[in-house]
């Protein structure tokens, strides 16, 4: 499922080396949490992004378990430490086996 | 209409049951709590938990945790069909133990994060959240 699925990342373009920089994503997902209803009262079936990682070089920043109290297009804020030039690779695991990656380069400057 | 003793004591028994449930909702709290920590201590300081006093959406709801030091954070919903919201795990390059998300909210509640340290030591901070419109579709 999950259609028009686009994350969106915002990393600065460079920092110094050793530099603690924010990093902010969204990805747009409906995040569906099993627990409504439709129309006719069947229940929706539950469809979240349940994982979501960002990582540096190989090396882990942070790793998200995600409930369905997430709300519709996850947003996450939170700082890495930048030690070298490199990339940042995030990565969100979907309910139905989907994984959406997104990479963002840095430089030392 | 006439009540038997039969049904007197039948509606004793489902007025006595209506007023323990609210306790098992909050009991899984408690249970995913015993599941993360242990059972062990928790201290109260060490942790930040910053979410609005009143919430307009409950669909919505900004929080953000802060704990210098800790090794992984997790947030639940007390008031929520299922408590669980996320689990934060920090790795090496991780340029602080904090981040910011949006949750849902069922209704006005306690909102808790509890942090575990290196060390193996546990803190927890909770924050009442007053919700206007319910985030579940209820």
């Amino acid at each position: 499922m999950a259609s028009g699925v686009r994350p969106r990342v915002k990393v600065p373009k460079s920092a110094s080396a050793g530099e603690t920089i924010t990093l902010k994503t969204l990805i747009s997902h409906p995040m569906e949490s099993g627990q409504r209803k439709d129309s006719s009262g069947n229940v929706i079936p539950r469809s979240i992004i349940n994982r979501f990682t960002c990582e540096f070089n190989g090396q882990m920043v942070v790793d998200v378990t995600m409930e369905p109290a997430i709300s519709t297009n996850p947003y996450f804020e939170f700082d890495a430490t930048v030690p070298e030039a490199g990339e940042f690779k995030f990565t969100w695991y979907d309910d139905d086996g989907d994984v959406y990656e997104d990479t963002k380069a840095i430089a030392i400057g | 209409m006439e009540f038997t003793r039969r049904d007197t004591l039948a509606l004793g028994l489902g007025a006595a049951a209506l007023t323990v449930l609210p306790f098992r909702v909050a009991a899984s709290a408690d249970d995913k709590i015993a599941e993360f920590t242990g059972g062990a201590d928790m201290k109260s300081e060490g942790i930040t938990l910053t979410a609005p006093e009143i919430a307009e959406n409950g669909n919505t709801v900004p929080i953000t945790v802060d704990a210098p030091g800790a090794a992984s954070i997790m947030v639940l919903a007390t008031g929520n069909p299922t408590p669980g919201v996320a689990t934060f795990n920090f790795g090496a390059l991780a340029g602080s133990q904090s981040a910011t998300t949006r949750i849902r909210l069922a209704g006005t509640q306690d909102v808790v994060a509890i942090a575990k340290f290196e060390d193996g030591s546990f803190a927890r901070a909770a924050s009442t959240v007053k919700v206007t419109i319910g985030g579940c579709g209820g």
